[in-house]
């Protein structure tokens, strides 16, 4: 359906003012039924399939099942996010299982520095950007002579 | 309307969008605006650690020049986009972006990216200019970097913009509402940053059932700069410059690394490469046929004539690439190792940025090194940051470009006040997702010079104007509520029309009569003046959109800028009478390439007041 959401795990995270699901969509597709208290998918066909809700699900409620209209049935992809890596089980069709571990970032989680430790002296006027030359690895930016 | 709140925000720069390009605004307008003490405020309409088109991830970064090792030149990279474009780009801007991007690059890894580093620890190149990287928390770091710089109390998320705010010819702000709350926003400026990405979904998507939303750019983009820039009465660039990938067919999983890592070939379903036996082609397209890489829209023109000839299904030859490799390796355990490697690698490429193929993968038993995968040409787009070109017309900087290109301050569009970058600006293609936050720092720091020198007042409007944007944004609301009850199903009704449906009768006459999947990409005179006739009537019903709540509302809104998207792309079409980029569009009546007259960018105008649109050509100037 893309998205779907297993109702024996979703607790509707606890009924904060909104789901985790529900902020994080880029697409606006993830709902709270208030009545069941279970998040749904409202617009399967516009899902992107990022798995940006089933990564941040607090419960790992939330799954994808490949759209119906191309992807033959039975497969899962299914990730595992921490601090820094990822984990990702893929299950064929056939039965086959493949695992694969990344890395997802270097820096702790928040910690990101907008100069990137970068000295930076421009002035306003002129196309030297911020951090740079530095964050160039060069003296100077490149002009037309 | 009574119990909707009206919210104003006041501020010095307002940076309208959450992607890369206006991520790289952030950081960049966050530090000169301290210096100035000026505010800056950022509006996005999903979360920023996920939001636009690098929500998923990336598992490449596709510009990076290597300056600092003398790698390449600026020129190097601008010749390339120029040829890539068949002559069509503005010089001066791809120079601007390409001088700072190498910057934007290093400032990723601090910020916590990975990127791949060989054992002497230089940078893994994809291709002369492609870095792997593993992409997958990618938006979030930028994001991250991006709101640490900014302070959250100055974002705004979850806010749709639904047009802009007017003073005269000034751009002085803008307006929209939440999908959340009912709030009514207005966000009063002195300098507006247009960076709210591309349009995605106005040709009928190749799937049209679950799949609808599997394209290959974010469903999400939905043309916010074009309409946003059109309004406020921008001059806009080759409109008629779509972007057509071949990727992986139906889920659109990435190419890049099979042809440029592995060194892949495709074939057609009798085992020819077509780059190869359709190489006398390329002579028909001279000088741009016979440059290296040979252009993205002629690499899809090659495969297009072998699929009309029925030769496909075209498949990338995956199998044979990682045979090859490993056999490369020499003795049998290294080889085995190797493609262990190889296959980490080539599911890695999937799950950081197009899931569904990995899913497709799976759901088909295909791995790789056993059996061919089948590519093909996804639907139309329009972005400016990739291979496509569209967005609006802004000036270079004044130290790159030719006076005809510059007034004032780079990335200043036509309408005063009004800055754009990453999908937004056109005539710059090729600057992916590193050169789009590079042209939002390169756009931000220009906007704040602006600030500073010219003082700028904020605009001058009235509370009716006011209230007459805002009625104008709920209407469908209003329109769905009054009319709900003349019928007993809420989805068929004379009175309105539902966001869906109107998405998709603009998609079938887009797929139809402007050169979509199901016209196999060819278009005419005839063919586009019947189009424009449809359009005519569709812009009429876009006054009876209705919608059943907030989130359908953004629907209507979006479909509402998608539709000025595709008006800005037939005009464009029509107006320009030749065939120059067959890959992504092929005129039937004008077949040919015309460099004597058409070497020209073609720049379009819309005039809110009267409705008309004005076309005219703009000379190429080569600053090299």
């Amino acid at each position: 359906m893309p998205s779907f959401v297993n109702p024996e795990k979703c607790d509707g995270c606890k009924a904060l003012d909104k789901t985790a699901c529900q902020y994080i969509c880029p697409n606006d597709l993830m709902v709270l039924n208030k009545d069941l208290m279970k998040a749904y998918n409202q617009e399967p066909e516009q899902c992107w399939e990022c798995m940006c809700c089933v990564k941040i699900c607090p419960q790992q409620a939330i799954d994808v099942r490949g759209y119906a209209d191309f992807v033959p049935m039975g497969a899962s992809v299914v990730p595992m996010r921490s601090t820094d890596n990822i984990m990702w089980t893929v299950k064929f069709r056939n039965g086959m299982i493949k695992r694969f571990k990344f890395p997802i970032r270097t820096t702790p989680e928040g910690k990101a520095d907008p100069s990137g430790g970068f000295s930076t002296e421009p002035t306003l006027d002129g196309p030297v950007l911020f951090t740079e030359p530095d964050s160039l690895g060069l003296t100077e930016v490149w002009t037309k002579n | 309307m009574a119990n909707i709140e009206t919210v104003v925000v006041e501020t010095d720069l307002l940076i309208l969008g959450g992607g890369m390009a206006a991520c790289g605004a952030a950081v960049e307008a966050s530090y000169w605006a301290k210096q100035a003490g000026l505010k800056v405020t950022l509006v996005d309409k999903a979360a920023m650690d996920r939001s636009g088109a690098v929500a998923m991830g990336l598992s490449a970064i596709n510009q990076y020049i290597g300056l600092k090792d003398g790698a390449n030149t600026i020129q190097d990279y601008v010749d390339y986009v120029r040829n890539d474009l068949m002559g069509i780009t503005r010089e001066d801007l791809v120079a601007s972006i390409a001088r700072h991007v190498d910057s934007t690059v290093h400032l990723f890894e601090k910020w916590g990216l990975p990127i791949w580093k060989d054992k002497e620890g230089n940078y893994v190149h994809e291709g002369r200019w492609q870095l792997m990287i593993n992409g997958e928390s990618y938006k979030i770091i930028v994001a991250e970097a991006a709101k640490n710089a900014l302070g959250t109390e100055n974002i705004y998320e979850r806010v749709f913009i639904t047009g802009p705010l007017m003073d005269g010819n000034r751009c002085v702000g803008a307006v929209g509402f939440s999908v959340r709350e009912d709030k009514f926003y207005v966000f009063k400026s002195r300098a507006t940053l247009v960076a709210m990405g591309g349009t995605v979904g106005v040709f009928k998507p190749r799937s049209s059932g679950e799949g609808a939303g599997r394209a290959w750019y974010p469903p999400f983009n939905s043309g916010a700069s074009t309409y946003f820039t059109l309004m406020a009465g921008a001059e806009l660039t080759c409109q008629e410059v779509r972007f057509i990938p071949v990727r992986f067919k139906d889920a659109y999983g990435p190419v890049g690394a099979w042809f440029l890592l592995f060194k892949s070939r495709a074939t057609n379903a009798l085992g020819e490469a077509y780059m190869e036996t359709r190489r006398p082609e390329l002579d028909n397209w001279q000088p741009y046929g016979h440059v290296k890489p040979v252009p993205a829209n002629l690499r899809n023109w090659l495969m297009m004539l072998d699929v009309m000839e029925g030769k496909g299904p075209i498949y990338m030859r995956t199998e044979e690439a990682i045979k090859k490799i490993a056999e490369s390796e020499g003795d049998p355990k290294k080889a085995k190792r190797k493609l262990k490697e190889l296959e980490s690698e080539a599911w890695e490429d999937f799950l950081d940025m197009t899931i569904s193929q990995a899913l497709l993968w799976a759901a088909t038993n295909i791995q790789p090194e056993q059996k061919p995968s089948e590519i093909a040409a996804a639907e139309p787009y329009f972005i400016g940051s990739h291979s496509g070109a569209s967005g609006a017309w802004v000036s270079g900087p004044k130290d790159l470009a030719p006076e005809e290109y510059f007034w004032g301050y780079e990335n200043l569009s036509t309408t005063e006040s009004m800055f754009c970058a990453g999908d937004a600006s056109g005539a710059s293609s090729h600057k992916f997702s590193s050169g789009s936050l590079t042209e939002g720092r390169i756009a931000a720091k220009s906007a704040i010079r602006y600030l500073v020198n010219e003082k700028p007042e904020f605009g001058n409007y009235d509370d009716a104007e006011i209230e007459a944007l805002k009625e104008a944004t709920y209407k469908p609301l209003e329109v769905y509520a009054e009319n709900k009850d003349k019928t007993t199903q809420d989805d068929v009704n004379p009175h309105y029309i539902l966001p869906k449906m109107f998405q998709m009768r603009l998609q079938k006459m887009m797929d139809e009569y402007a050169g979509g999947v199901t016209a196999q990409f060819s278009t005419s005179k005839a063919n586009l003046e019947k189009c424009l006739e449809l359009l005519t009537f569709l812009r009429e019903d876009s006054e009876k959109l209705g919608a059943r709540n907030l989130h359908e509302l953004m629907r209507a809104w979006e479909n509402k800028h998608r539709m000025y998207q595709a008006e800005a792309h037939v005009r464009s079409i029509l107006f320009r009478e030749e065939t120059r980029w067959p890959g992504y569009y092929f005129r039937a009546d004008y077949p040919k390439m015309d460099e004597e007259n058409w070497k020209v960018f073609v720049n379009t105008k819309y005039d809110p007041k009267t409705g008309e649109w004005t076309l005219r050509k703009v000379p190429v100037i080569s600053m090299f």
